[in-house]
């Protein structure tokens, strides 16, 4: 009886294949574990296996042609064995006939392949949560991810008390001992908290897919640094002005003239935001988070600082609702504080943009000719190039530039 | 304060409100006379003679449609049923004239009249007579339906059924017009659609109303002796819910237990269910599980009838079952 050979999954995102070249001809013999062909995936040139003896009876894809995944490629069977002229598309279950290995570009010897099992998706991936309303809306709220927890309730159920034990080792920020000063380890492990595995999740989720590129400037921020002093000097005790304030607040106004950053990557579309939230990075104990400032172009420096300040204290304290550390169009993170002269942030998706802002500092420039000493501010804007391209957000940092050096172009 | 039966709660309630409005009148099977087939209205026909306290014939529908049309006039009847089974004949008039005559006339006529009598099942009256109807009525848009559990609650919505300008359904008990509780002499009115917490708790929360609240009180009881804390509410009022006191209690025990007397289908717990799942979803930790009367005819046996009814057992059972004992 005919096997017929499909082209299979032979990585794990592998969606069709790419016949580069038969190994084996029309009516040459055909040992189980030989190589019958040489298919390119998404990643890497792969064996194609046969796991039954017999004759190779027909080649259904030419060498060069893309097929996808399921399709007939070959069949295989007794010498002399008639074949359909055109094979229905084997079912996926046939493909257990095959097996597949990995190789360099450059074939291994098909004299000794080594089977490897198809590549399957890891158990969490696709293992249906079961979880009470109430266990999914704290498993929100604290970051708690779901799929680690043990359900004790019916078929597995996470229910609320499930999670309060989960939850305790999820959330809780980690005692680290103190270190032992002589004789001590040469390392330290420390357990990955959730918050740590979530922002590795969604940081490998953006480095990876999205194709970042970067814009640096560097602000003359004298006019911006004085403004800043006559204000709070105004303010007095009603309120303190931070450089970091009006960043925030010329950032989401140079977003409002330039809508094109002001966006979101939805995979089948861009989602251009006409309300401006931004996010601003805080550091946190064990992590970072981004609460939200919603409508940022439209408060005032004063509520910009308060509500900076009051969601920055929050947030250190774990204290923020999801609502408030969700749904941002642009972020901001300053490291300024730490004296870092420049870097780049990474891009928070679905977000297309995220502006890294370094320290402000004296430093000598040319200006008109001569050597003077002023106030500078070096900041990095990341791109998704999916949604914005070069001279589209050159333009926007112009403009924040402009707004910065002469902070009354804000009111332009 | 005085300790009085349910009966009598009723009996100060009506004839308080009579002798504050001169409109109010009180008809039915036996009322006069008899003084009642469950004695609420022993003294009133002394007192107020047989134009207001007024003996009809075994018709109900018949007496039922006088009462619309007495309140159609401008009266303010109280027409007692000897019990919601019998009324059943008197459906038309309840749900066809007396909850759409507001509506159907464009506002123009009120309908303050009041439908009262006992419900739901009492000890081996089998079939036809252990009914429980809430659920029939309280479907019925221009209907409020109250079910008062305890003597002070008869008398307190009672008297606010009375001076509603809507007609209410007043749902009573058999087995609850002996029962006796703490009731102040004179004024006391209870709005329609407050529901009361019996009793605060923290696990889990156990809805009930009528002659359930007992039952979910022992069941309360019976769960605090295994360190369960339940939180007992009882309705009161049918229609309108309560929603806010429902969603309040949800919020903090995240678990319920909705008890009734009636059959499942379309009980008033579904509605209750209904409820819950739509506004407190994300408060739930198990779905919400409800305990009702079998759903089979009510049997004459004795023990098959204790079987087929609501008990503080199966109460506690099901509360082991959202909290995940069980």
């Amino acid at each position: 009886m005919a096997t017929t050979v499909v082209m299979e999954a032979l990585s794990p995102t592998m969606e069709e294949g790419r016949l580069v070249k038969w190994s084996k001809a029309v009516g040459d013999a055909v040992k189980t574990g030989e190589t019958l062909a040489e298919v390119e995936t998404d990643k890497a040139v792969m064996e194609l296996v046969a796991r039954a003896d017999g004759q190779l009876l027909k080649q259904v894809v030419a060498e060069g042609a893309t097929v996808p995944v399921g399709a007939t490629v070959a069949i295989v069977g007794a010498a002399g064995e008639k074949v359909d002229s055109a094979p229905a598309a084997a079912a996926p279950a046939k493909s257990a006939q095959l097996s597949a290995v990995g190789s360099q570009p450059s074939a291994r010897p098909a004299a000794a392949p080594a089977t490897v099992p198809t590549p399957v998706a890891p158990a969490d991936a696709t293992r249906v949560v079961r979880a009470s309303p109430l266990a999914r809306r704290l498993a929100k709220e604290r970051g708690v991810d779901l799929k680690l927890v043990q359900g004790s309730g019916p078929g597995g159920r996470v229910v609320m008390r499930d999670l309060e034990s989960a939850g305790a080792v999820a959330v809780a920020v980690p005692r680290v001992a103190v270190a032992q000063p002589v004789g001590g380890a040469a390392y330290r492990d420390v357990p990955l908290t959730q918050i740590r595995k979530t922002i590795a999740k969604r940081l490998a989720a953006s480095l990876g897919p999205v194709p970042h590129f970067f814009l640096t400037t560097e602000v003359d921020m004298e006019r911006a640094a004085d403004a800043r002093a006559a204000l709070n000097q105004q303010l007095g005790d009603q309120g303190k002005i931070s450089v970091n304030d009006i960043l925030l607040k010329a950032t989401a106004l140079a977003l409002v003239k330039h809508g094109a950053c002001n966006a979101w990557w939805q995979d089948d579309h861009i989602r251009y935001w006409n309300e401006v939230h931004l996010g601003v990075a805080v550091a946190i104990e064990d992590g970072l988070i981004t609460p939200v400032i919603r409508n940022t172009d439209r408060k005032s420096l004063l509520e910009i600082s308060a509500e900076a300040r009051e969601l920055a204290g929050r947030a250190r304290e774990r204290r923020l609702k999801p609502e408030e550390y969700t749904g941002s169009t642009f972020s901001v993170s300053n490291l300024g504080m730490f004296e870092i002269d420049q870097f780049t942030g990474v891009i928070n998706p679905p977000e297309a943009g995220i502006l890294a802002v370094g320290t402000m500092a004296a430093k000598p420039v040319a200006v008109d000719g001569q050597i003077v000493v002023r106030r500078r501010l070096r900041m990095t804007m990341s791109c998704d190039h999916r949604v914005i391209d070069g001279a589209t957000g050159a333009a926007f940092l112009k403009t924040l530039k402009q707004m910065l050096e002469n902070p009354l172009a804000m009111l332009l | 304060m005085p300790t009085i039966t349910y009966r009598d709660a009723l009996n100060q309630a009506l004839r308080e409100e009579m002798q504050r409005d001169p409109n109010v009148f009180l008809m039915g099977e036996e009322v006069g006379l008899y003084q009642g087939a469950y004695k609420v209205s022993r003294g009133l026909l002394e007192e107020f003679g047989a134009k207001r306290i007024v003996d009809t014939p075994i018709a109900e529908l018949g007496f039922a449609g006088i009462g619309v049309g007495a309140a159609m006039g401008g009266l303010r009847p109280v027409v007692e049923f000897m019990t919601w089974n019998f009324a059943v004949l008197a459906l038309d008039q309840i749900v066809n004239s007396a909850a759409k005559m507001l509506y159907m006339s464009g506002g123009q006529i009120p309908m303050p009249i009041v439908f009262r009598g006992p419900n739901g099942a009492a000890l081996q009256l089998s079939s036809q007579h252990s009914q429980a109807w809430e659920s029939w009525l309280s479907h019925i848009p221009g209907l409020k339906v109250v079910a008062p559990a305890t003597p002070y609650d008869a008398k307190g919505l009672l008297k606010s059924a009375i001076r509603d300008n809507n007609p209410v359904i007043v749902l009573e008990g058999e087995m609850l017009y002996n029962n006796k509780g703490e009731v102040p002499e004179g004024e006391i009115l209870i709005p329609i659609g407050q529901a009361e917490v019996k009793r605060e708790g923290t696990h889990v929360t156990i809805i009930c109303h009528s002659k359930t609240v007992s039952i979910a009180l022992k069941a309360a009881e019976q769960l605090a002796s295994q360190d369960i804390s339940a939180d007992v509410i009882d309705l009161r009022t049918l229609r309108p819910l309560d929603d806010a006191t429902i969603l309040g209690s949800v919020a903090k025990t995240n678990r319920v237990v909705v008890v009734e007397e009636g059959w499942p289908q379309c009980g008033v717990g579904a509605q209750v269910v209904d409820l819950i799942q739509r506004e407190a979803f994300d408060q739930l930790d198990a779905p919400v599980l409800r305990v009702t009367q079998a759903d089979v005819p009510m049997p004459y046996n004795k023990q098959l009838e204790r079987l087929a009814k609501p008990s503080p057992e199966k109460v506690v059972a099901a509360a082991r079952r959202v909290l995940y004992l069980d």
